[in-house]
């Protein structure tokens, strides 16, 4: 189990070597503290960390020194729909709305240093850098589309999800222990949803991609949760009926107990 | 052995002054995880909403679906499971309250039959509207205006009526005996059925009627329908107040069943956990409320619930009319059926 990511980022690594041009001659090696987050009866949201190690070869070029790090976590896709109120005949009622399609329920931009430094806007844009850039596909009319970062329903979309805790994009999330080990925190909110989370890492130096890394973690609902969960949904009578006696028992101990007659 | 309470002092020091340094509790035992709604929520504040809810319950022989409901949505349970769950709740509450009436013989169980035909109808009515009004995309605005033109209703013709009744009493006058002789169109309607345990003989029609009211609104607020019930039936259908909140817990009851199996089957949105704390509260609070009411005069007790009610149904329309401090609302899309 444990050794899968690191398989995964080796296979990614060899496609890389393959595929990209020589200028990219690094590598990152990346582990995440926790594949699998489980979520317990006292679960209250918890914090993963990132670590990862920037390993140079002969093709490095040797004035290539300062490295920047850009870190995407994305969850679990799931659609999602935004209504505006206006106010009419005196209440405010939703009268417009726009669905967000297969965007990530949870997202963390994070980064060692602020993202305008990194890269230009152009290097942003092209490798979805922050959440301005990241493509949130949307329903408009007939058409399906991301829209400009100023839309006021996208703006509405993240200011909403940031709110909760479930979007952000951090400057200072990132930290360089030495020129090239660093250390990432993911902080997760006590109302993350269940799935698979999807961890990107880029490197840049000088405002030039030079290389990436994927790796993930899942967080799953674990003994007496993931029963109640599971059996809600695959025998949803059975779990009426046993909620039911309990609700039945409860109100007759109680009728029992508080006897006065 | 003997510096062991110093060694735990320290250890909670300790434990404290990391709470103020991170700024995050870490204490978190109270916390419990719902593996529905899928959110932690404080197990000791649902638990006292549990008891504060049972106690009104229990006091006016009411579900208190129409309280706890909008309280769960106010601490971040998604309406949905918090209507599916509240359901179970007032299965609980109600149960514990009809078997006390049972015993007491104040419980008209062929009222309560007649009521259930039509309430079963009245539901599947309702139901239907809910999908239409959900497919619409109005189904929040429904609910709200429902809610503020029901419970304004009801709470304010119940505020009026107490307040008559209790200034008539305190000037010195005799309440007027409403009972007697004041028969309405109601009591001319055809088939006419002996209700031996309440002592009237009555329509069945407008009995099936009201049920079938009740089980409208209930499906389409996600509530009993005990507020709407208890008023109903004594002022239109003049039935003795001995047997309807005896009644009108055991028809909540059903229905609630009945809602609770179809929420579980269909949805999969009945958080069992939730409803265990709240149900647990709700028992307890119910019998001190239930205490609490037999020691309060009637006409005190109809101004309260009047009071409650009126002041749920304006906090709804302040929510309707004030400009909300975010315009835009982001949730999840709900797969309809």
């Amino acid at each position: 189990m444990r050794l899968r990511p690191l398989f995964l980022i080796m296979a990614t690594a060899l496609l890389m070597a393959v595929s990209s041009p020589p200028a990219q001659a690094e590598r990152i090696i990346v582990s995440v503290s926790n594949h699998r987050v489980t979520v317990t009866s006292n679960y209250t949201g918890e914090e993963l960390v990132l670590f990862g190690s920037i390993e140079r070869d002969a093709e490095t070029p040797p004035d290539r020194t300062s490295y920047d790090i850009v870190v995407t976590v994305s969850g679990p896709r799931a659609d999602m729909v935004a209504h505006r109120k206006e106010r009419r005949f005196g209440i405010w009622l939703n009268t417009d709305s726009r669905e967000f399609l297969n965007v990530p329920s949870y997202l963390a931009v994070l980064a060692n240093r602020p993202l305008a430094a990194v890269a230009t806007p152009d290097i942003q844009r092209r490798f979805q850098l922050g959440i301005d850039n990241v493509l949130l596909m949307q329903r408009v009319g007939g058409d399906y589309a991301d829209v400009v970062a100023s839309d006021p329903f996208r703006q509405a979309f993240v200011r909403r999800q940031t709110e909760r805790g479930l979007y952000r994009q951090a400057d200072t999330a990132v930290t360089f222990l030495t020129p090239t080990l660093f250390r990432a925190t993911i902080p997760l909110p006590a109302v993350v949803p269940i799935g698979t989370y999807e961890i990107d890492i880029k490197l840049f130096s000088k405002g030039i991609l030079v290389t990436r890394a994927q790796t993930a973690f899942e967080i799953v609902k674990v003994g007496f949760e993931q029963f109640v969960a599971s059996s809600a949904r695959q025998h949803g009578i059975l779990y009426g009926l046993a909620t039911v006696m309990m609700a039945l028992t409860t109100g007759w101990l109680a009728s029992i107990i508080f006897r006065r007659d | 052995m003997t510096n062991r309470p110093a060694q735990i002092r320290a250890r909670l020091l300790e434990t404290r002054l990391e709470e103020l340094a991170t700024g995050q509790p870490k204490c978190d035992r109270v916390q419990i995880y719902l593996p529905i709604a899928e959110i932690p929520v404080n197990m000791f504040l649902l638990l006292a909403m549990g008891i504060a809810v049972g106690f009104v319950s229990g006091m006016f022989g009411i579900g208190g679906g129409f309280l706890l409901t909008p309280l769960l949505i106010f601490i971040g349970i998604s309406p949905a499971v918090a209507v599916a769950s509240v359901t179970t709740h007032i299965a609980a509450s109600s149960f514990s309250g009809a078997l006390s009436y049972w015993r007491k013989r104040a419980v008209d169980p062929a009222l309560a039959g007649m009521l259930l035909i039509g309430a079963i109808a009245g539901t599947g009515l309702g139901v239907w509207l809910f999908t239409l009004l959900r497919q619409l995309g109005q189904l929040d605005l429904i609910i709200a205006l429902s809610y503020v033109v029901m419970l304004g209703a009801v709470g304010g013709l119940m505020l009026w009526e107490g307040i008559t009744t209790v200034l008539r009493a305190r000037s010195g006058k005799q309440v007027l005996a409403r009972r007697s002789g004041s028969h309405s169109w109601v009591h001319g309607l055809p088939i006419k059925m002996r209700f031996k345990r309440s002592k009237i003989y009555l329509s069945v029609i407008p009995v099936i009627g009201v049920g079938a009211l009740i089980g409208f609104v209930g499906a389409i607020m996600g509530v009993g329908g005990g507020f709407l019930l208890v008023p109903i039936l004594i002022y239109w259908l003049r039935v003795p107040t001995g047997t309807v909140i005896g009644t009108s817990m055991m028809l909540t009851l059903i229905t609630m069943i009945i809602a609770t199996l179809l929420h579980s089957a269909t949805n999969h949105l009945v958080d069992a956990v939730l409803a265990l704390v709240l149900m647990v509260g709700g028992v307890i609070g119910a019998q001190f409320g239930a205490r609490a009411g037999q020691n309060l005069k009637s006409e005190n007790l109809r101004l309260l619930l009047g009071l409650l009610i009126l002041s749920v149904g304006i906090r709804f329309a302040v929510e309707l009319v004030i400009k909300p401090a975010d315009l835009y609302t982001v949730r999840y899309e709900e797969t309809v059926g």
